[in-house]
């Protein structure tokens, strides 16, 4: 069961994760994910600081947007996992594909300096 | 007076759940695990690397065998016993979705085709030890195995 909130800082677009994403779920974080650029962000900051745990389906959704974000020159970067959800990104590597930041005033400072 | 010593042995802790093959039941099954494996000195760490794996082989199990029917039943067994490899069995009688068989697609492909799958074949099989597959009497039976650090 996951909650998504939306709210927008220095024209960033910060969409928060509450709970956990599995393969019921993670069709809400593409969602999520879909309005943020539909509505024109192209500084988007993922707050995993509530993410409890994510399964492969989300790191999926968060996998597919690597390359038309390349394309279409938008920033997205994820902060405040803990340490268990940390581990799940590096098991694969994805750590190294996207762009992680320690807390929100790191990421702001990566999406800033993309 | 004699004294009489008493060998402490920790019997091996078998645990088993039914679960219907609906997406909406993982969250449950995952409870299952860590409650399964808490308690047994394993770390944190480690109990959430084997539920993300069997979090993955279930969801599988669920989507390719049993089309997501609610009312189609398997069963998650999970064999703890100390200093001893971890045994994970999922059996059903559907159809068997043998991960070995899937060649692990690279993450450039996956990112490049924007693929959502493919990613969990590849964290079962980089947590996990062994994966077997045994048909028995219209059953399928995969077997997963894990060494774990006892504390």
């Amino acid at each position: 069961m996951i909650h998504i909130k939306r709210l927008q800082e220095d024209g960033a677009d910060i969409i928060a994760l509450i709970g956990e994403i599995d393969a019921s779920s993670s069709i809400e974080l593409d969602l999520a994910i879909a309005k943020s650029v539909g509505e024109g962000f192209i500084k988007i900051l993922v707050d995993c600081s509530a993410l409890e745990y994510i399964s492969s389906a989300g790191l999926g959704v968060f996998m597919s947007y690597i390359e038309e974000f390349k394309d279409r020159n938008i920033k997205m970067v994820l902060f405040g996992m803990s340490d268990k959800v940390a581990n799940t990104f590096s098991i694969l590597g994805l750590n190294e594909l996207l762009q992680i930041g320690k807390d929100k005033v790191q990421a702001k400072k990566i999406v800033n300096e993309l | 007076m004699e004294r009489i010593k008493f060998k402490l042995r920790k019997l091996s802790m078998n645990y088993k759940c039914k679960v219907g093959c609906s997406i909406e039941n993982l969250k449950d099954v995952r409870d299952f695990i860590r409650g399964s494996l808490k308690n047994h000195g394993i770390s944190d760490l480690e109990i959430s690397e084997i539920v993300l794996a069997l979090d993955e082989m279930c969801s599988n199990l669920m989507i390719h065998a049993h089309h997501c029917n609610p009312d189609d039943l398997f069963e998650l067994s999970i064999k703890v016993e100390k200093n001893n490899p971890l045994v994970f069995e999922l059996i059903d009688d559907g159809t068997v979705f043998d991960i070995n068989e899937f060649t692990t697609p690279a993450i450039d492909s996956i990112v490049h085709e924007k693929r959502k799958g493919g990613l969990g074949i590849r964290l079962v099989k980089s947590i996990m030890d062994k994966i077997e597959y045994q048909k028995t009497g219209g059953r399928n039976i995969c077997r997963l195995v894990k060494s774990v650090h006892f504390n």
